[in-house]
């Protein structure tokens, strides 16, 4: 369980987290979002123990960050933002050191090494220099680094800014594969990857939390949660359509799009579905569709609303 | 203990990962040498000891000893890993110590490569090998004591030449302190005791000691007490850069 109490820190004149509170229990997967600068490493650098608060408490399983932190500490695997490692070490000799001071050793030691170099596919760079790694293999040293000790908690800051779509689809089935009973807190700023892996998604914005739900909460948020989007042939595209649609009981709002021919119809407040009176009338029209996308909600415009209403 | 162990260790194995340790080896052999032979007058004072290759040491240090301190805390801020090394469970003092102890076991190896000298001094004549012993163990713990003015140095800035700076113009003052030259200067107007105070801070007057052949147990106690204030002062600066 973490428990983050009325967190506040103060930067000089800058609040850099303001008031944020929230609980964690085991199985939960947070993903953590915000523009750049709200906040959030700030958080992830306090709740791992390398900053101090101003105000407010932090606890990892009942240790306090601040009074108990080697206690706190030993139970996270910490990923910083942007992977820093020592660069002139090897994967190999970086990642005993971490395990080493992690107290880990001997057979123990080596099973662990072999079993994340595994996870993270390093075994073809062990023993090149950090250094001469491309981005993408760093910051699975930076995972594998994190994960070494089997931590309760893990808390990964960007974990695949910077990676390829296979890597960070490597990253999220790392992240869905950890036992189910653990606490991960992921930042991003890609909101596919809440819906991908996360349970939960906290939305911060200038140090407060403007948003926590479910990720799919997140997405009924949206206008767009549950529009239709047609796309007609040439042909059929017709002046009167938009009023025929408009029309319809459950259909509150349509918007046609200047290029393409295309139609994206909003349900009323309160409908639900709207497919089915929707295909009524394609079928009564005979319509020649050529694609009928069901919308689940546009999380880029649900963060993009949160985030700017918190700074007016 | 295992944390200073496994900090000590990696830190260690990071000096001779790049050039820098054989480098500062090199340089400092050279210079101990060009020192001892050209500036000591070793043969033409036909006398079976060290004492020019002593002599020079504090000199010598105060620019090669800030560019080993320099690296132990700037490095790690400016490239990030700090977070990563302050994040495991260990404590900051713990972090602390371990760099410390790698530098100075480093400053020890270079130190104790310098045996050619003490071979051909035992060749050339019977030097009192006691007062070498004292000498070399002197040596060391002033080194300690300028590294551990370096680290805390290092833990202020995040650039290493400001870091490098820093630490050669506080340890200038340490070596200064005990000079005649000085100390003269305080002589007219100070107290004699606030006089001698300022020359016991020294680490000439200590190492001074030492090298006469005399391993004092105050000397001893000097030494460690210097290295320990300044690597607790290193402990309250990160903790500082940390809660600022």
């Amino acid at each position: 369980m973490i428990e983050i109490n009325h967190l506040v820190k103060r930067f000089d004149d800058l609040v850099a987290v303001n008031d944020v509170s929230f609980r964690l229990a085991p199985g939960e997967v947070l993903g953590f979002l915000g523009p750049n600068g709200a906040g959030k490493s700030t958080t992830m650098k306090i709740l791992t123990g390398f900053l101090k608060p101003t105000e407010g408490s932090v606890s990892v399983f009942g240790c306090d960050i601040e009074r108990n932190t080697i206690a706190a500490q030993r139970q996270m695997g910490y990923l910083p933002e942007g992977a820093p490692c020592y660069d002139e070490m090897t994967p190999r000799s970086f990642l005993k050191f971490i395990a080493a001071a992690r107290g880990l050793a001997g057979s123990e030691q080596q099973r662990r090494l072999r079993e994340v170099v595994e996870i993270m596919s390093l075994g073809g760079v062990l023993d090149q220099r950090i250094e001469t790694l491309s981005k993408g293999f760093k910051r699975r040293v930076g995972l594998a680094q994190a994960i070494i000790h089997d931590p309760q908690v893990l808390v990964l800051d960007e974990p695949t800014d910077g990676l390829d779509p296979n890597q960070k689809h490597q990253v999220r089935e790392m992240i869905r594969g950890l036992a189910k009973d653990k606490i991960v807190i992921i930042s991003t700023h890609i909101l596919e990857e809440v819906t991908a892996v996360c349970s939960r998604a906290i939305i911060i914005a200038q140090g407060r939390i403007v948003a926590d739900c479910e990720p799919t909460a997140l997405e009924q948020r949206s206008k767009y949660h549950g529009a239709l989007t047609l796309t007609l042939d040439e042909t059929t595209m017709a002046a009167d359509l938009i009023g025929a649609f408009a029309g319809l009981e459950e259909v509150g709002k349509v918007e046609a799009h200047a290029t393409a021919n295309r139609l994206t119809l909003f349900p009323r407040d309160g409908s639900a579905s709207i497919l089915l009176s929707v295909s009524q009338l394609v079928r009564e029209r005979n319509l020649a569709v050529t694609s009928i996308v069901q919308e689940k909600g546009r999380l880029d415009e649900v963060f993009r609303e949160v985030t700017s209403e918190a700074g007016l | 203990m295992n944390g200073i162990r496994v900090i000590a260790g990696r830190e260690l194995a990071s000096y001779f990962a790049t050039p820098l340790a054989y480098v500062f080896i090199l340089i400092f052999l050279v210079l101990s040498g060009v020192f001892t032979f050209y500036m000591g007058n070793f043969y033409e004072r036909e006398q079976a000891d060290l004492a020019p290759f002593f002599n020079f040491h504090p000199w010598l240090y105060l620019f090669l000893v800030p560019a080993i301190a320099m690296r132990l805390w700037s490095e790690e801020r400016k490239s990030g890993s700090i977070e990563l090394l302050l994040t495991l469970p260990i404590t900051r003092f713990e972090a602390v110590l371990g760099k410390f102890l790698a530098a100075w076991l480093f400053a020890g190896l270079a130190l104790l490569l310098t045996f050619p000298l003490w071979l051909t001094v035992n060749y050339l004549g019977e030097p009192d090998n006691g007062v070498i012993v004292a000498s070399y163990i002197g040596s060391w713990l002033m080194a300690g004591g300028f590294l551990a003015v370096g680290s805390c140095m290092s833990a202020v800035s995040k650039s290493q030449v400001i870091a490098f700076i820093l630490t050669a113009s506080v340890c200038l003052v340490f070596v200064l302190a005990g000079f005649p030259m000085v100390l003269n200067v305080f002589k007219d107007w100070l107290p004699l005791l606030l006089v001698d105070t300022v020359a016991s801070l020294s680490f000439m007057t200590h190492f001074g000691a030492i090298t006469k052949g005399v391993l004092g147990l105050n000397d001893l106690l000097y030494f460690l007490s210097v290295i320990l204030f300044w690597l607790l002062a290193t402990t309250v600066v990160v903790e500082m850069k940390q809660a600022r």
